[in-house]
This record gives C-alpha cells, structure tokens and sequence, in this order.
C-alpha cells in the first residue's frame, strides 16, 4: 500500500517535468500552429547551454538558468523570424519537414561539440537533499521543485496570455490569423516573440532535465514524444490541461516501471494510445483543431 | 445564325503520355534488363549497393504515395519495416519457413496490424499525426524488445542454414560460378530489384487509375476534393494499409540481407524515416520521378560523404530544409518545369483540336 502511494507521488512529481517539457509545445501549437519535430532536441541544446555556462562561469546552475534564458529567448526569436516564420502556410508538410531537419542538425551539432558523453547539472546537496512526508515516504527537493516550476511557468504563461497586450496579439492570431493581420497585429513579430517565450520555457525544463537525470545529445527524440503526449492526453488549447497530461503520463510510468522495470516507458505510451481510444481530443480539451 | 462567325467545333480528348514519355518508357526497359543482367558482369561490392539504392527507393516511394498524395505525413513507418524484418526473423528461425515464402507473409502481417494503428491514429490529423505514428513505431520497438526468443533488446542472427535456404542460390553458384556469400547477395539483388519494379508498377498504375485520378485530387486539395464526391477517410486507409504491406515487405527484405536484426536498428526513426522523407523531399514529393532522383542522390551522398559522420547528417538536414524552403518541389519539380518533362505520365491533360 505505501508501495502504490509512493508511486502516485512520485509519478505526479516526473509528471512535473513531462509538464515542463509539454507547456513548450503547446505554447507553440496554441499561437502559430507549429508542431516543432525539434522540440525535444531543443530542450537537450538549452541542457548544454546551461551546463556551458556554469562550466564557464563556475556558477550554479539555478544562476546559470537565469543567464542561459536570455540567450535561448534571443535564439528562439530569430529562429522563428528567419526560419520558420517562412513554414507557416496551409501545407503542412513545410513546417513538419525543416523542424525534423532542425532535429537532426542540432542532434548531430551537440554531438560534434559536446561528445556522446552522458552529462550532468551539479548543484550541490540540493541533488539529494529530501523532504519526509511522514511513514516510509519522502520526496526529493529537486522532483519538487520540478512540480513547482511547471505550475509557476504555467500561472505565469496564464498571465502573459490573458493580462498583457502580447498576450492578447497571441490570442488573436491563435483565433484568426487573417483578422488579427487585419487588425495590424505584425505576425512575425508576435510568432518570434511566442517562440523566444517558448524557448525560456525550454530552458527551465532544461534545468531539471539535467538536474533530475543524466543527458547526452540523442535523448531528444524521447523528450519530444513525452511532450506530445502530454499535449495530446491534456486537450488542446489549455495550458492546465498540458500540467494534467503530463501527471498522467508520469503516473503511467511510474506505475508501469514498479510493475517491471522495463515496461516504464512502454506503459506511458500505452496510457496515451488508451486515451487517444477512448477520448480523441484529450481528457480536458479547449482548442478546435 | 451566320454559320461562319459560329465557333468550330472542337474535339476534347484526355491524354497522359506527352512528349518525352514514350521514348522514356523505351529507355526504362533498356534499363531494367540491363540491371537483370548486371550481375554478370559487376563485382560484389556494386551489387550490394544497388541492393541498399533498391530499398531505399522502394520505401520513398511508399512515402511518397502516403505522404505526397495522401496527404499523412507519417514519421513511423519504421514500424512497418522492423515489424517485416522481425516477422521474417520469428518465421524462419521459429517456425522454419522459407525466407521467400516469409516475405509475402511479413506483408500480410503488416496490412493485419496496420488496420488496428490506423484506427487509433487516424484519429490524429495532420502534424499529430505524424507524431502519434512514431509513438506506435516506438510501442512496436519496445514490444519486439520483450521478445525473449528473438533475442530481446540486443536482438538476433539469422543462422547459416536459413541464408542458404533461399531458393535460386545453388542455381546462381553453378550458373555464374560465384562462391556461395555472392551468390546470397545477388539472390537479394534480384529479390530488391523485382520488389523496387513492383513498387514502382504498383504506384504507376494505381495512379493511372481511376483512385490515383482521387488521390491527385486529395493531394491538390482536399476539401475540394471531397466536396466532389471522393471518399477521403476510406482511400486514406487503403493507402495506409497498401503502403504497410509493401514496407513490411521491403523490411522483411532489408533484414534477410543483413541477417542481423535487434529492436533499435529495426526501428530506426534515422535510417528508415529520415532518410526516406529526405530522399523524396529532395527529389521532388508527389511525383514518382521524384523519388528516383533523390534516392539516386542520397545514394551517391551516403557513398562519397557518410564517412563524415555527424557533419554528413548536418550537411543532410540543412538540404532538406533548404530544398524545402526554395524549391519546394524538388529537383524533379526545377527540371520538369523547365524542360516539360514526365517520364511516368500520370497526369491527365485535355487535349484540344479542331474538327475537320
């Protein structure tokens, strides 16, 4: 019984992470309709631009985040100005096929500079440090603040979107792109700076990544389908319903791996083909489409 | 009326053969007997070669029927191929079927299980799709690595016994005089050979018809296609399920060359989907000269530049991206529209002359 209980809690906690992971993509789908085959490659890059600065810097890497935000916002804009701003259009194949390329580059580019080697983000007793939740249970500090992270990055998301003039041009080019063109919304503008915001989202899921576990530069792939199908379990459209997701997908895993430690992430994809079954458009959907 | 200002008459006809064409299927056949007859004269390492141009070919035109016509961009059908592989493995080595015989049954097996995966990702469209047919190939993946008695996650080999028991190998040592590792490669050549013509055909003719008329019309537009009466969802699953045979098939092909099989290789999104969607990207989507030319392109790539490593990969992706981007039909596209080419004419043309 404490066994089954410490898994759901450890499961909500790695549902966190998937979350943080999950509210990337989303942010991306929800405003420019792009679905970036990248996603998970991106997240490993801000992973070693994180690591390149505390190793550069001798900082910590909660410090280094801080300093690695910037210049992944800033890579993220112009990636969207010069790059996929050109994608987006009623063909579906574009956006698709330069974000599988853009995978393939970064995942051969981190392999050329960084090595296949495994890595890591060292922070000191914080890595080990638990809290006791009273019986046999206890939980890490870092999982926590895993959980933590992604529901402050999704109030904070909440607040962009539905409290500032950004977030309204957001809105309105989610809602209708030729009307809010109409309405003297610049497009590109408004996508690039989506993406810059989406890629400061990358980066503190690249925090914990790194934190939480080892990374090398193929784990991409894996990260991205985990971020799908939080996506995809959630609903569309709403970023609470991304958080959701991911705890499922997390549960799913946990579960799963305490059942047979081989089955942890076949079990997370078998929950989300269920869901797929059972509820197509996710478990709390907002968006059409 | 005065009869002399009416407007002559005219007669309308509908034509795909048109200009190079016909000579081009002259030459087409020059060419495939001399690729019958090549092994008699080239050496070993051409053939094997040929063998990977042959199936890299066979699966972009796969691709490119399901993604250039019917419009699903799949970026999982690396579960069709590790699925035909692991079938061929589990037959002859299980079971002690003939390979020859187990090829045609992995692609049954491949249509049996497509049908189910349509009907849960078909339910994705567009973008998600694509993603949800790589989480299936991933659950293919992860299941065949269960598999204990074919070898679990390090995978398996085929044994000496069943290599040689492929029908024709006796028969091509004493014809060509070759030993028998040569004799194995040409039997794989001339099985690639004649499923690469067979996809080929396959493709060609169903476009010629009256479903192919259908699925050029989903490819140009959809809606519009549907408001005229074609039945989307149903020719989108008969592609799907055609285009999982015929991967399952080359799959089953693929690794009874290799001999060697394990769940990551098998399932390789890189080597059985990147690739492919490279090689019909670069050659131009949507047409069946396309595929030809990116794969010939590839080929000579992979042959002169994959000795780079992750600089080739870079180099690959940033082509893809760029073809994309500046000339979104291809090579064949930049050709075809300067010099009014076809060489596979399946696109129907009204003809117009006066009548007499």
């Amino acid at each position: 019984m404490i066994g089954l209980l410490d898994a759901i809690i450890q499961g909500i906690l790695l549902g966190g992470l998937y979350a943080l992971f999950a509210t990337g993509l989303s942010l991306m789908f929800g405003v420019m309709r792009l679905v970036n085959l990248a996603h998970g490659d991106l997240i490993v890059l801000a992973a070693f631009v994180i690591l390149a600065v505390t190793e550069k810097l001798g900082v910590d890497p909660f410090a280094a985040v801080l300093l690695a935000a910037p210049i992944l916002f800033a890579i993220g804009f112009g990636l969207q100005h010069v790059l996929l701003n050109r994608t987006l259009g009623r063909d579906l194949l574009p956006p698709l096929l330069v974000t599988f390329g853009l995978s393939i580059i970064v995942q051969n580019g981190l392999l050329q500079m960084f090595s296949a080697d495994s890595r890591r983000l060292r922070s000191g007793a914080i890595e080990t440090a638990s809290v006791s939740l009273g019986g046999d249970i206890a939980v890490g500090v870092v999982p926590l603040l895993t959980l933590v992270s992604a529901i402050a990055v999704i109030v904070a998301l909440n607040f962009i979107f539905y409290r500032t003039s950004i977030g309204r041009a957001f809105r309105a080019t989610s809602d209708d792109l030729d009307v809010a063109q109409l309405m003297g919304i610049d497009v590109n503008r408004t996508f690039a700076m989506a993406m810059g915001i989406a890629f400061v989202v990358i980066a503190i899921a690249a925090l914990y990544l790194g934190l939480r576990a080892n990374f090398d530069p193929t784990i991409g792939p894996a990260r991205l389908l985990y971020a799908f199908e939080a996506v995809i379990i959630g609903g569309l459209g709403s970023f609470w319903g991304t958080l959701a997701g991911g705890i499922i997908l997390g549960l799913a895993q946990t579960i799963g791996a305490r059942i047979d430690p081989e089955w942890q992430i076949l079990s997370g994809h078998l929950a989300f083909l269920l869901v797929l079954v059972i509820r197509p458009r996710g478990l709390f959907p907002r968006a059409i489409d | 009326m005065d009869p002399g200002t009416a407007k002559p008459k005219q007669i309308f006809r509908i034509a795909t053969a048109h200009g190079v064409s016909r000579p081009a299927a002259a030459i087409a056949c020059i060419v495939l007997l001399g690729l019958v007859l090549l092994p008699t004269f080239a050496g070993r390492n051409l053939i094997q070669d040929l063998i990977f141009l042959f199936y890299m070919l066979a699966l972009a035109q796969c691709w490119n029927l399901l993604a250039g016509y019917a419009g699903l961009i799949s970026v999982g059908q690396q579960a069709f191929v590790g699925l035909g592989g692991y079938v061929l493995f589990a037959l002859t080595l299980v079971a002690g079927l003939n390979p020859l015989l187990a090829i045609p049954v992995a692609g049954i097996v491949s249509a049996a299980l497509a049908l189910p995966t349509a009907l849960i990702v078909f339910r994705l469209r567009g973008a998600y799709f694509a993603i949800g047919t790589w989480v299936v190939a991933e659950v293919y993946r992860l299941g065949f690595a269960q598999v204990k008695a074919l070898g679990g996650g390090t995978g398996t080999s085929l044994t000496p016994s069943v290599t040689a028991s492929v029908p024709g190998i006796e028969w091509i040592k004493t014809l060509l005089d070759v030993r028998t590792p040569a004799a194995r490669d040409i039997a794989s050549y001339w099985l690639a050979l004649a499923l690469v013509v067979g996809t080929l055909a396959f493709v060609y003719f169903l476009l010629r018809s009256r479903q192919g008329l259908a699925l050029g019309a989903i490819r140009d537009r959809e809606a519009a296609a549907a408001s005229l009466g074609v039945d989307i969802t149903s020719i989108k699953l008969a592609v799907y399920v055609a285009t999982a045979t015929m991967t399952g098939m080359i799959g089953a092909l693929i690794y009874l060359q290799k001999a060697r099989i394990s769940p990551d290789a098998a399932f390789s999104v890189l080597d059985w989907t990147a690739y492919v969607i490279f090689i019909t990207v670069i050659g131009g989507i949507g047409t069946i000269e396309g595929p030809i030319i990116g794969a010939v392109v590839f080929y000579l790539m992979q042959r002169y530049l994959a000795d780079f490593g992750a600089w080739y990969l870079i180099l690959l992706g940033t082509l893809g991206i760029l073809v994309m981007l500046l000339a979104p039909r291809g090579l064949w596209g930049l050709l075809s529209r300067r010099y009014d080419l076809t060489l596979f004419p399946t696109r129907r043309r009204l003809e117009t002359e006066p009548d007499e």
